[in-house]
């Protein structure tokens, strides 16, 4: 396992590291974490001649609450999500999410960021973001941008981010009283990756109507989605299990679901349905409590 | 005398003396070597699984940075690889340590660059230009046997490399034809890719003073791996050659053979003049480590009317693989064939397998080697059977149990093999017990109508360990002897070094052994080293698999110790001016019977043989003894494992709920190690029941390549296992151990794939091939459930 030689520049500041994406081009890689660049490179499959360590980058790294909403650095590992205090009382379904992330040594390197600029088909984050209706900010040239998590997938590997720009920070926002929301995943036996990950968020009023839902999936196709169907079968609805399953049979609509040795496209879809019921179920369940 | 049986070590659970170093990182595995000037090798390797290859053209990789030489096929004049064990008829294939005018899997090694660093090496490959012509390629062992198949040589038609058969086909045919029940069923024994933790590794370096080759490579019998490359590859006498197998991180088989980069390394640090390194990426282990398993077989069973088995008719195509690696022949032939009585009195069993050659990796021994797919086979026919008759499976195993033997005289089955020992109902029992068998049966009706399953699978095994007597091997086709050497040397101040021809890779024998000699010399553990691993240290011994080191290794030191002990009585006898046989040994003296102060201690008379002022008149001085111990058997444990599980028919997922193991080893000389190598073997197995598969595609890729793909055992997949033993010992061995390296793998899968099936009898299933993952077992039940 032995790369290609590459030079290596490790910045300190956001502004040295946008100077060196220009000057270095398309010859340049991010690293962040480095759990999936690493490996591709050890196989030869990546060759970046150049490569920009984000590692001492100041401000990339922690996580904040401003008012109604989390403000997450993409430098900071899932387990530091994982084991924020204020992240477990306030939004524990995010440090729900880094807990089945890979295993205790991905989740001490891997980062927030890198894996949504990544954007590996069967990540878990990209369905949360998706239903927690988060922002992404990105840092360039022409200064910060921000895209809503469910308009950054683009497709297989493919988001908004552009040429000379990083993601340098998510939003996440906090949701109003009677939310739940819930991660259900089915992991590939050997990578953990997931096979169908459903992330569903709920808001329900007092009577236990939902006036909101939010419901995404990752795994089955070439990027996370919104499976808007779902979310429109829920809303309006007392969640009770015949309605939920309803909903539930919406979850593959919109994803371009793909067959490989793990699932059949109907045997994908199948499971897109059924975790997208057990998650709304939680997600409920925890609405109310 | 109850105070000395309390002191025995053999029986206790002494921490492992090896461990302290492997977890502080002071082992010593070949990658820790580092010689002055030396060179690291990358390999080219084939992308095709079946291609003529047209050129070589190494020229850019010649001018990479740091590359000092790139060798071909063409270069390498060495022999080809020997292949360790004969059948009748058998064709063996010529196989090249690089590939020579066609290349036959992928990962098959074509070029070696050699680089003033690793990073050097590797571009260097990168760099090295093949010119390959593609050809059809074929990767099912069936597939390759059908007429218009891919050839993989021009010589063996049809791809069959041998027809082997065991067992009396007449009898068997006319057990069928009066039988009342017969059941048969097709089923698979995939591929399986071995990953021992710590890559393969070599490190070449020839003396120039000497001339002598040093090796120093990942191996679990360096004797035999100097045998076959002195003699057959390199042509060098074997005094000019060395084998150092250092720590060892895991074989589980692999780690056996010969393979092409020791050979291609040898020879080019031979050619260069400097040592030269190689360690396995893990892609490469995945692509030409020998893989395991890989049967695609025929199964039919007979019972009479009582539901007793009168007869057992089984056809597997195996799969070879593209090459013979060294004792492939002998996996699927006398280590499979013979096993297929299990613990079961079945009066006729008849197999026939036929050795095909792919464009796969090639397949050799892993861990069980032909015996887990033998059990695997008869287990899974026993469910099937019970399942057809309506009756209990613990039970019909029970009817069919060869009764308890345990006075000497062995059980004779209908292939070959005489068991030493066996009492098979009262593990089984043990097992029921221990898993609640009654009361998990009435649970698993109670929950069906909640829309859950859970199963129960039993398997009951016998496993076949340390492979003898070599007369016997070698009427069968084997190049090598079975045996093991052992030799022990007293120092003159009485601690003691121990020479084994056994080879430790995960095993303990460094604690194992030693407490051995401690307990037979009285002597504390400390005084106790235990070498192996180094030809240039041990006698030629024959190493380690087929859990042969207890049964062989052990009773080879144990035959040291007797002459030892014998040469030491003598000389105590004489300081002590008494007769031989007045004297007790315990607890490391010799006292005169009736005069306990009259005493020689194991240290006096050490010194006293080396000093040897005043020792028996025509006594030769010193204090030591080399055994080669040749047993008359094989050894037989058995036991029974049961595991509970319950299946989620909306996924397909399995969660393993129980897992109970009695097994019978026979004596155990350290508890502790053994339920580690029964933990670890268990997770073996049940990764073979659920997840693990290497799976070619038809044309010959490898698409489970990477630890991303290939999904071993995780620790959170598993529950925490309910192990216990029964104790037969076995009478062919001076220490009455049995073996126990791989009862665990042999056993748990049947235990697991039974339980699966059970849990969806429901659904009217009776049988899905492993690896029994979510999508196949969920695809069946919405089969089953439009029905």
């Amino acid at each position: 396992m032995y790369p290609a030689a590459f030079d290596y520049y490790a910045p300190k500041h956001i502004k040295e590291v946008l100077g060196l994406l220009g000057k270095l081009k398309d010859d340049a890689k991010v690293l962040a974490g480095g759990h999936s660049l690493i490996p591709m490179m050890k196989l030869r499959l990546a060759q970046p001649k150049h490569l920009v360590d984000l590692r001492k980058v100041s401000g990339l790294s922690g996580i904040k609450l401003n008012g109604k909403a989390f403000a997450i650095g993409a430098m900071t590992t899932h387990w530091e999500i994982e084991s924020s205090a204020t992240v477990k009382s306030k939004l524990p379904v995010l440090a729900e999410v880094a807990s089945v992330i890979g295993d205790p040594a991905v989740r001490n390197k891997g980062t927030l960021g890198g894996s949504l600029a990544h954007a590996d088909p069967a990540a878990d984050w990209p369905a949360a973001m998706i239903a927690l209706d988060a922002e992404i900010v990105c840092e360039g040239p022409k200064g910060k941008r921000k895209v809503a998590a469910d308009q950054w997938f683009l497709g297989l590997m493919a988001t908004a981010l552009q040429d000379k720009e990083i993601l340098v920070q998510v939003r996440v926002p906090l949701p109003a009283a009677g939310s739940g929301a819930a991660y259900m995943k089915f992991p590939h036996p050997a990578s953990r990756f997931a096979v169908v990950g459903v992330c569903a968020a709920v808001t329900l009023d007092k009577q236990g109507t939902c006036v909101k839902a939010s419901v995404a999936v990752t795994g089955a196709g070439t990027k996370a989605v919104r499976a808007k169907g779902v979310e429109a079968a829920l809303v309006g609805k007392k969640l009770e299990a015949a309605a939920i399953e309803a909903a539930a049979q919406k979850a593959a609509e919109g994803v371009d679901v793909q067959a490989d040795l793990q699932g059949s496209v109907e045997y994908k879809a199948h499971l897109c349905r059924v975790f997208a019921k057990r998650a709304i179920t939680e997600a409920v369940k925890r609405a109310g409590a | 005398m109850a105070t000395v049986a309390e002191e025995r070590l053999f029986g206790k659970s002494i921490k492992r003396r090896e461990d302290p170093r492997f977890i502080t990182g002071r082992g010593q595995y070949v990658d820790d070597v580092k010689l002055p000037g030396m060179t690291y090798a990358a390999f080219v390797r084939s992308p095709h699984a079946h291609a003529r290859l047209n050129k070589v053209d190494a020229s850019a990789a010649r001018k990479v940075p740091g590359v000092l030489a790139v060798y071909t096929g063409a270069d390498v004049k060495v022999g080809g690889l020997p292949c360790g064990w004969m059948l009748p008829d058998i064709k063996v294939p010529p196989r090249p340590a690089l590939a020579q005018g066609k290349v036959r899997y992928v990962g098959e090694p074509v070029a070696i660059v050699i680089g003033e660093t690793a990073y050097a090496a590797k571009d260097g490959a990168e760099a090295v230009k093949v010119a390959y012509e593609a050809l059809p390629a074929v990767s099912n062992a069936k597939k390759a046997h059908e007429t218009g198949a891919p050839q993989l040589f021009d010589n063996i038609p049809k791809n069959q490399c041998f027809y082997w058969t065991i067992g009396d086909k007449t009898a068997t045919e006319a057990a069928f034809k009066s039988a009342a029940t017969v059941v048969h069923q097709a089923l698979l024994n995939q591929r399986l890719i071995p990953n021992a933790i710590e890559p393969r590794a070599c490190i070449a370096s020839v003396s120039p003073a000497t001339g002598e080759l040093t090796l120093w490579v990942t191996s679990q019998n360096p004797h035999v791996h100097r045998l076959l490359m002195a003699a057959f590859v390199l042509s060098i006498p074997e005094t000019k050659m060395r084998v150092i197998a250092p720590d060892v991180g895991g074989g589980f088989g692999s780690k056996i053979f010969v393979y092409n980069e020791e050979v291609v390394v040898s020879w080019a640090a031979k050619t260069l003049g400097r040592p030269v390194k190689w360690t396995a990426e893990r892609r490469e282990s995945f692509l030409n480590d020998a893989h395991g398993r890989d049967h695609v077989t025929e199964a039919e069973i007979a019972l009479d009317h009582d539901g007793k088995v009168s007869g057992l008719r089984v056809k597997t195509h195996a799969n070879l693989g593209a090459y013979l690696s060294t004792f492939a022949p002998l996996i699927p032939s006398y280590l499979y064939g013979p096993l297929l009585s299990g613990v079961y009195k079945i009066p006729a069993i008849f197999c026939e397998v036929w050795g095909m050659l792919t464009d796969t990796a090639p397949v050799d021994a892993y861990r069980g080697a032909g015996r887990p797919e033998a059990t695997y086979l008869l287990e899974r026919m026993m469910d099937r059977a019970a399942r057809q008759l309506r009756v209990d499976p613990a039970e019909l195993r029970r009817k069919n149990f060869i009764p308890k033997f345990t006075d000497g005289a062995p059980y004779q089955t209908p292939v070959a093999f005489a068991y030493d020992s066996g009492n098979y109902e009262p593990a089984l029992r043990r097992a029921l017990q221990l898993v609640g068998y009654d009361q998990t049966r009435k649970e698993q009706l109670a929950l069906r109508p909640k829309g859950r399953y859970i199963g129960i699978g039993v398997s009951t095994y016998i496993e076949a360990c340390g492979p003898a007597p070599s007369a016997v091997a070698g009427s069968l086709g084997a190049g090598a002897g079975l045996w093991e050497s052992g030799q022990v040397r007293v120092h003159p101040a009485g601690a003691v070094t121990v020479y084994t021809g056994s080879h430790s890779h995960g095993q303990g024998h460094e604690t194992t052994f030693a407490q051995l000699v401690a307990d037979e010399l009285g002597i504390p553990m400390e005084q106790v080293e235990i070498v192996h691993g180094d030809t240039a240290q041990i006698p030629f011994g024959m190493g380690t698999y087929g859990s042969r080191s207890a049964c062989v290794g052990g009773s080879a030191i144990v035959k040291c110790l007797d002459k030892i002990k014998e040469k030491g009585r003598k000389i105590a006898a004489h300081l002590l001016e008494a007769n031989e046989q007045d004297l007790d040994f315990a607890g490391g003296t010799w006292t005169v019977k009736g005069s306990p102060d009259k005493k020689k201690t194991w240290g006096e008379v050490a010194l006293m043989a080396y000093l040897a002022h005043n020792i028996p008149k025509g006594m030769e001085p010193g204090l030591e003894a080399t055994s080669f111990y040749d047993p008359v058997n094989f050894t037989f444990p058995f036991g029974a494992h049961i595991a509970v599980v319950e299946v989620d028919p909306e996924t397909g997922a399995v969660k393993i709920l129980k897992y109970v193991a009695v097994d019978d080893v026979g004596r155990v000389i350290n508890p502790m190690i053994v339920d580690g190598m029964v933990h670890g073997g268990i997770a073996q197995g049940v990764g073979q029941a659920l997840w693990e598969h290497g799976v070619y595609s038809e044309d010959g890729q490898l698409l489970t390549g990477t630890m991303m793909d290939y999904a071993l055992p995780k620790a959170d997949a598993l529950p925490s296992y309910v192990t216990e033993r029964t104790v037969t010992p076995s009478p062919i061995n001076p220490l009455g151990v049995k073996g126990a390296g791989e009862t665990g793998t042999i056993a748990s899968t049947p235990a697991i794939a039974n339980a699966v099936i059970d849990a969806l009898e429901p659904f009217g299933l009776t049988h899905l091939d492993i690896p029994l993952t979510p999508q196949k077992i969920w695809k069946a039940v919405a089969a089953a459930k439009q029905k």
